[in-house]
């Protein structure tokens, strides 16, 4: 705790203080335009804000970045002293057990632990305790010492004819650039978590197992060159047959025939209040999709094949996740649907209707075709969002692998082993863990693929009517 | 041309073949007609069956079952007084009182073979917060009423188990049971005990990581947005920009799950299953959504706003500041709301970084160890107790009532503010 109080004190010191930096910038700039001496032009340049902002921007940007250097690099700095102090010289040398030493010493020192477990590190509190304290001093009197040296730099730097507007305005333009970097560092931040760890997964587990291997009972403790358990096929095919069969059964038809009825046969009144009702579909959150299907449809499911005669029928069976799931989807199928539809020239629907054609012989065989692309690029982006969808599967379908077409059977999905494999306090290193990521990157490479698929295909079929 | 009108034989519009033709194509299209009306209709009624259904078991968690207990207090409490349980030293007054025991002996003078397990594990919590109220209920006897354990709850609100029946008819015969409204649902934590239960804390648990969700998204998400419409030139960077926020935008939650826990957790080494980190993973995944209905918003502010604000001597930022973003607000407010009620009913990415673990208090800071509404549902739905079903589909109506709540609002402001230029 009382690391993070000084932390928020201190933030809230500085952003404090670069409040009055404006003040003072804003009242400075406005005597200007009153005393009317004005500039060499007889006019002030910037309006009186900007020369507030001018000064509140070197005063905190200077500061807040010391701060967020500080916050990362003094950890370190403060282990350092403490292990250059003599009491430290009798430590484990062993490198884990050292960590563990040091880490608990830490805690008790900042008050996030009470009583030691390991003797040694009843030693290191103080020494911890006073590291702590001579590197948070500094902390704070560098971070003071930049905030005053920037704000008395712009303080002096205004005048009635300085550019202040255009400083500021560059500051304003530079966040916006960084803004938008922000995107591309949350994919490469994914992209190079999830190689990183497969990479560290592949040492230890041949990827021709992971990729083709038709057995899938991961050991937690792995020897190279044998059979460990990590084949993804079942995987793999549980994720298709739940993700991309099943639920598309049931999401096409529901999904195109919605949109159909609602933009070619029903009334403006029916259109209006149907559109929205459906997409709350799309709104329900996940979990309650998964307990629904865990709860009534897969007894449901259940009931039904055993009346059908399939003994073995199983309670978490995929047909229960693949028919919620493909519920779920219906919006998404629809209005993808109703979009393409509507970007059909009318004049292709009149000339139809004016040969006689019915409607429906229209819908089937004018507007559709020529709608295809699109449709095909929405159940794309349906399957995509089918396949990395969690909730439902791992609430209603199984935790067994099992490589068969038996709806009523137990399948198990990609999403659903990440989560089984992340339960439960695993070190960061386990084969375990990491094969979590390894499934997680076919996971995006699949979804990444078929979204890129999809756009591309939906892009080129509007070109072609624009 | 002519051989069609020296023709023989022209069709016979009105012959028996072709009205049977015109039969047949006149029946297609009404059953194709029938098959887009069910389609709506079984879409719609899903719909319907799945909000009854957890109306249906839900409401019973927002009840329990309480029982009459009579406390003799000045016998049980040998003559504590109202002021000394009062005032600023009531809290340790209370606890070397043992209310637990008194509970304990009070149920089992009244009840005496059946008194086992007949309340919940937090009815001693109750009365102690009764006493604190109301200190002068120690002056006298009292009949108090205390939910009764998740097996009775069952039993008298459904059928339960044969041994619980049996009590709930004894105690039934006596009058001692009642239905009250279940406040501990509202206020309270999570607990082993289904009768105890609350939904306070993971909702506090959600509102704290919405909190940190929208403080970061919100702003990079309008800025990101500002800079792609307005000032972005056509080049390599901007094209990775917009690949990269299209891409997020449909990348699975779970995978935001496993960046926040290689990431946040192990890189940065921050708390687990903290507001603060949950918030973090959220608003990456919130962002990208954000952008992309800020785009479109300032994208339909007309030009000729953006020109007469240069015309009169604006710089460009100034134009975009000072009237493109507040004409794009709207439209912006109501992308972003979309986003944070998508973000509110997200389970996956928060069980990645170990939003999963049983915590029976409400979060203080926003990096302490909660939980949240979406994940207390899953980890409740997993409960072999019969007593968790009601409280999983109470939560989940809670839940369904703030995203259908945030969505009418986005709708709302959509109608009201939005202007047709």
């Amino acid at each position: 705790m009382v690391k993070f109080m000084t932390g928020t004190a201190l933030l809230f010191l500085v952003l404090g203080l670069g409040l009055i930096g404006w003040i003072a910038g804003r009242a400075r700039a406005a005597a200007f335009v009153r005393s009317a001496k004005g500039g060499p032009r007889g006019t002030v340049n910037s309006l009186p804000y900007y020369h507030g902002w001018f000064v509140a921007i070197c005063a905190l940007a200077p500061a807040l970045f010391f701060m967020f250097i500080w916050q990362s690099i003094s950890p370190s700095l403060v282990t350092d002293m403490v292990l250059s102090a003599p009491a430290a010289a009798d430590l484990p040398q062993d490198g884990f057990a050292r960590a563990a030493v040091l880490s608990e010493a830490r805690a008790i020192a900042q008050g996030f632990q009470t009583a030691a477990f390991q003797a040694e590190s009843e030693k290191l509190v103080p020494l911890y305790k006073s590291a702590l304290a001579y590197y948070k001093w500094i902390g704070v009197a560098a971070t003071l010492l930049l905030l005053f040296a920037g704000g008395a730099y712009a303080f002096t730097r205004i005048k009635p004819d300085f550019r202040a507007r255009s400083k500021v305005e560059r500051v304003v333009m530079f966040g916006l650039l960084v803004a938008s970097l922000i995107a591309i560092l949350t994919t490469l931040g994914i992209f190079a978590s999830l190689i990183f760890e497969s990479w560290r997964f592949f040492s230890m587990v041949s990827p021709f197992e992971f990729l083709f291997g038709t057995e899938w009972n991961p050991k937690s403790v792995v020897t190279p060159g044998a059979d460990n358990g990590y084949g993804a096929i079942p995987l793999f095919w549980g994720t298709i047959f739940i993700g991309a069969i099943i639920a598309m059964i049931v999401a096409i038809p529901l999904g195109l025939m919605s949109a159909i009825f609602l933009t070619q046969y029903a009334s403006l009144t029916v259109r209006k209040w149907m559109k929205p009702i459906l997409e709350i579909l799309a709104g329900v959150p996940t979990v309650v999709y998964g307990y629904f299907a865990a709860l009534t449809v897969a007894p449901a499911v259940r009931d039904l094949a055993v009346m059908l005669g399939v003994s073995n029928a199983a309670s978490d069976n995929a047909l229960a996740a693949g028919i919620v799931m493909g519920i779920m989807i219906i919006p998404l199928v629809s209005s993808m649907s109703d979009d393409s539809i509507a970007a059909v020239p009318n004049a292709m629907r009149d000339g139809s209707l004016a040969m006689g054609a019915t409607k429906s012989e229209t819908i089937k065989q004018v507007l559709l075709p020529a709608a295809l692309p699109g449709v095909v690029g929405g159940v794309l982006l349906a399957v995509s969002r089918a396949i990395g969808e969690t909730m439902i599967v791992v609430m209603a379908a199984g935790y067994t692998a099992n490589l068969t077409a038996n709806p009523f059977a137990t399948i198990t999905t990609v999403t659903v082993q990440i989560v089984a494999l992340l339960t439960g306090d695993q070190d960061f290193g386990s084969p375990h863990t990491l094969a979590a990521f390894a499934l997680g990157l076919a996971l995006f490479v699949t979804t990444f693929l078929l979204n890129y698929v999809a756009l591309r295909v939906v892009k080129k079929y509007r070109e072609a009517y624009e | 041309m002519s051989n069609a009108i020296m023709d023989p034989n022209p069709t016979d519009w009105n012959g028996q073949i072709m009205q049977k033709r015109i039969a047949r194509r006149y029946a297609a299209e009404r059953r194709f007609k029938v098959m887009g009306f069910l389609a709506v209709g079984l879409s719609t009624l899903f719909l319907a069956f799945l909000l009854f259904t957890m109306l249906g078991q839900g409401l019973r968690g927002f009840q329990r079952t309480e029982i009459a207990v009579d406390f003799d207090f000045p016998a049980l409490t040998s003559g504590t007084t109202a002021a000394s349980i009062s005032g600023p030293n009531a809290d340790a007054a209370l606890n070397s009182m043992d209310v637990p025991g008194i509970v304990e002996l009070a149920i089992a003078q009244q009840y005496g073979d059946i008194s086992e397990g007949l309340l919940t594990t937090g009815a001693a919590g109750n009365v102690r917060q009764m006493l604190m109220d109301d200190p002068e209920l120690v002056a006298a006897k009292q009949r108090l009423w205390l939910p009764v354990d998740s097996r009775l709850d069952v039993a008298f609100k459904r059928a339960g188990e044969p041994a619980a029946e049996r009590t709930i008819a004894a105690l039934a015969q006596k009058d001692a049971l009642r239905t009250g409204f279940n406040w501990t649902f509202l206020t309270g934590a999570d607990a082993t005990d289904p009768s105890a239960v609350g939904i306070w804390a993971a909702f506090k648990g959600s509102l704290m990581t919405m909190a940190i969700t929208l403080m970061l998204a919100f702003p990079v998400g309008v800025l990101a947005a500002l800079y792609l419409e307005e000032y972005a030139t056509k080049n390599k960077l901007t094209d990775m920009i917009e690949v990269s926020i299209n891409n997020l935008a449909a990348v699975p939650s779970i995978i935001f799950g496993l960046l926040g826990l290689a990431v946040f957790l192990s890189l940065f080494g921050m708390p687990r299953s903290s507001a603060l980190v949950g918030g973090l993973t959220l608003a990456l995944m919130t962002m990208p959504v954000i952008v992309i209905a800020g785009r479109n918003a300032v994208k339909s502010v007309p030009p000729s706003i953006r020109e007469a604000a240069l015309g009169i001597g604006a710089s460009p930022v100034q134009v975009v500041f000072h009237h493109v973003l507040p004409l794009a607000l709207p439209g912006i407010l109501t992308g972003t709301i979309i986003g944070m009620a998508r973000a509110l009913g997200e389970t996956a990415p928060l069980l990645m970084i170990g939003m999963r673990a049983f915590i029976p208090a409400a979060p203080e800071g926003f990096t302490d160890a909660t939980t949240a509404l979406p994940v207390q549902i899953y980890l409740w739905s997993d409960e072999v107790n019969q007593g968790f079903v009601e409280k999983t589909s109470a939560a989940i109506i809670v839940l369904l009532i703030f995203l259908l709540g945030m969505n009418a609002l986005a709708i709302y402001l959509r109608n009201r503010f939005e202007t047709r230029w």
